[in-house]
């Protein structure tokens, strides 16, 4: 099975747009939204089926038992995220900050710190035709990477059959989330924008997938919006040698069409051909 | 006065927003926390810059020193080190500087390394001082930037609007865990609505007050309004989806500074910011 994963960089350029039209075109039979700070497919893709939902248990957590600690401080003085405050006589742990190192915990003379089992948010799998794995980190919480390794790992321990491919709507950035979308994958397709913030934010999502040697392409959402600025994606595609897949028109249907929960391949429309098109290419390219 | 400007979802204008903000005040420091993907500076286009190397801290491992005792691999909770064939190896993409490893080694065969993972740029622009989180590619976590530009970078402004990295998660989180207020901005289609609910959340979570500013508005759509009324939050303005903003926008140019129609908008909108965070 090949796993072509949607990426961009800039947010809001329309990943899961193309993910879903994909999705449709490909009649994949197994997709994963790894965007777990965002989750946004499920709008788009309406699964016939409740799903399976699991928790998600990120680091765990450090405690204190006021009733041991005796107030010396040696966890404050050694805490490297300030998770530990003051509080009255004795110190609180500042759920939100702590990353769960143990530091606290080993350095407790009196063994008051503890680390307990932290659930940071939900797996869900829904299991129809098709398997659909994705999830949602609870508010502000860290270790989002880690629950996107566990969205593929779910995705993928749930085929059964032989699969062609499977699709992975990805997240905004370059940082862990995105990186641990990028491994193990067949291949990246760049969904760009044309404009000076969209090229900037392309430029490092490049330079990051190919950090780890992934297979990548670009497309452009909205192409006609500025063709200047297109061109200019079009230049650093042929300098950096990535396939340039093609351009989709700027269709003020799109809207429409995403708001009533559909795709735009559902419904005739100039970006739906354009997004075909570019599906083709982006198959071709998969299969080199 | 710190303005948070935020939103779940990426690419509805929080850049734009803050910008302009920034751009209409008298005087103010633009900060961006979008550490990952930033863009102010390239609508600022700042000048007399001033960089600076972030780094966070790992452990060097003395060999000499090392007995091959393994407290610190049994110690590391995110596996970044490992001892194999009587030698100490590190992985620094999973570390994350806890110092565990150098306080509880026995033999005091670790000591701190600094590892540079990006930098801080500061510059000017006319009335602005425009400060800019840098993460180097295929680095991990922005979050060290962030903690250090919040740290030492915004004490002598009268006005800090920072720019928010899209999402809900710990590196959000960190951007308006000081601020005075929030601006949310939410475009109206169900993606923006959902990922609004979310930064919803997250502001009354930390207690911050907070408006919305629907951006890329259409006529006969009221998704947001809906939420917002529903929900008796604050519609701090409606910015019209228009062609020509877009435009302006994709060429790097400050719409504010090139059409007057949305330097009074901004201006409009930072008042009543201003009175809403001073109430």
């Amino acid at each position: 099975m090949k796993e072509l994963l949607i990426l961009s960089g800039k947010g809001g350029t329309g990943k899961t747009t193309i993910a879903s039209a994909f999705i449709k075109l490909s009649q994949a039979k197994a997709f994963a939204d790894c965007d777990v700070d965002a989750p946004n497919l499920h709008l788009v893709i309406n699964p016939s089926t409740t799903p399976k939902t699991f928790d998600y248990y990120g680091m765990d957590k450090g405690y204190i038992n006021l009733d041991k600690c005796n107030s010396c401080g040696l966890c404050y003085q050694h805490c490297a995220f300030d998770a530990i405050k003051p509080y009255g006589d004795t110190y609180k742990i500042d759920y939100y900050s702590c990353e769960g190192c143990g530091v606290c915990e080993k350095i407790c003379p009196t063994g008051a710190v503890s680390l307990k089992q932290y659930v940071a948010g939900e797996l869900m799998l829904y299991r129809d035709d098709n398997i659909f794995s994705t999830a949602q980190l609870k508010m502000g919480n860290g270790t989002s990477g880690l629950l996107v390794s566990e969205v593929k790992k779910q995705m993928k321990s749930a085929i059964s059959q032989d699969l062609d491919l499977a699709i992975i709507d990805g997240s905004p950035g370059i940082g862990c989330p995105v990186i641990a979308s990028i491994s193990g994958v067949d291949m990246v397709l760049i969904v760009a924008e044309p404009s000076i913030s969209g090229i900037s934010d392309m430029k490092r999502i490049i330079s990051t997938a190919r950090k780890f040697h992934t297979k990548t392409a670009v497309c452009v959402n909205k192409y006609d919006t500025n063709l200047h600025k297109t061109e200019e994606i079009k230049d650093i595609c042929r300098d950096l040698t990535i396939p340039y897949l093609g351009g989709i028109p700027f269709d003020k249907s799109v809207v429409e069409i995403i708001n009533n929960g559909k795709s735009i391949v559902d419904i005739h429309c100039a970006a739906g051909v354009a997004a075909e098109k570019i599906f083709q290419e982006t198959i071709k390219t998969l299969n080199m | 006065m710190k303005i948070a400007v935020l939103s779940g979802k990426g690419g509805t204008g929080k850049t734009f927003v803050s910008v302009n903000l920034a751009t209409v005040a008298s005087k103010a420091a633009y900060i961006d926390c979008d550490v990952e993907e930033p863009n102010g500076h390239l609508f600022f286009k700042p000048n007399n810059m001033n960089t600076k190397e972030v780094s966070v801290k790992i452990p060097l491992v003395n060999r000499k020193l090392c007995d091959g005792c393994q407290e610190c691999v049994k110690f590391c909770k995110f596996n970044a080190l490992a001892y194999v064939q009587k030698n100490l190896i590190f992985f620094h993409d999973t570390c994350h500087s806890c110092g565990g490893c150098i306080l509880f080694c026995p033999n005091k065969a670790l000591s701190e390394k600094e590892r540079v993972i990006g930098k801080i740029e500061k510059g000017r622009s006319d009335n602005v001082t425009v400060i800019t989180g840098i993460l180097n590619t295929g680095e991990v976590s922005g979050t060290p930037i962030i903690g250090q530009i919040l740290k030492d970078e915004c004490i002598n402004e009268d006005l800090v609007i920072i720019d928010c990295p899209p999402g809900s998660d710990c590196i959000a989180m960190e951007s308006i865990k000081d601020v005075d207020y929030c601006v949310l901005v939410a475009e109206p289609t169900i993606f923006g609505l959902h990922n609004l609910k979310m930064v919803y959340e997250l502001v009354k979570l930390f207690n911050k007050p907070f408006g919305v500013v629907i951006n890329k508005a259409l006529e006969n759509n009221n998704l947001i309004e809906g939420f917002c009324i529903t929900n008796k939050i604050n519609i701090l303005t409606k910015i019209p989806f228009d062609k020509k903003l877009g435009r302006l926008n994709s060429q790097g140019l400050i719409v504010s500074k090139e059409m007057s129609d949305y330097q009074n908008l901004f201006l409009k909108l930072l008042h009543s910011i201003t009175k809403e965070a001073t109430i």
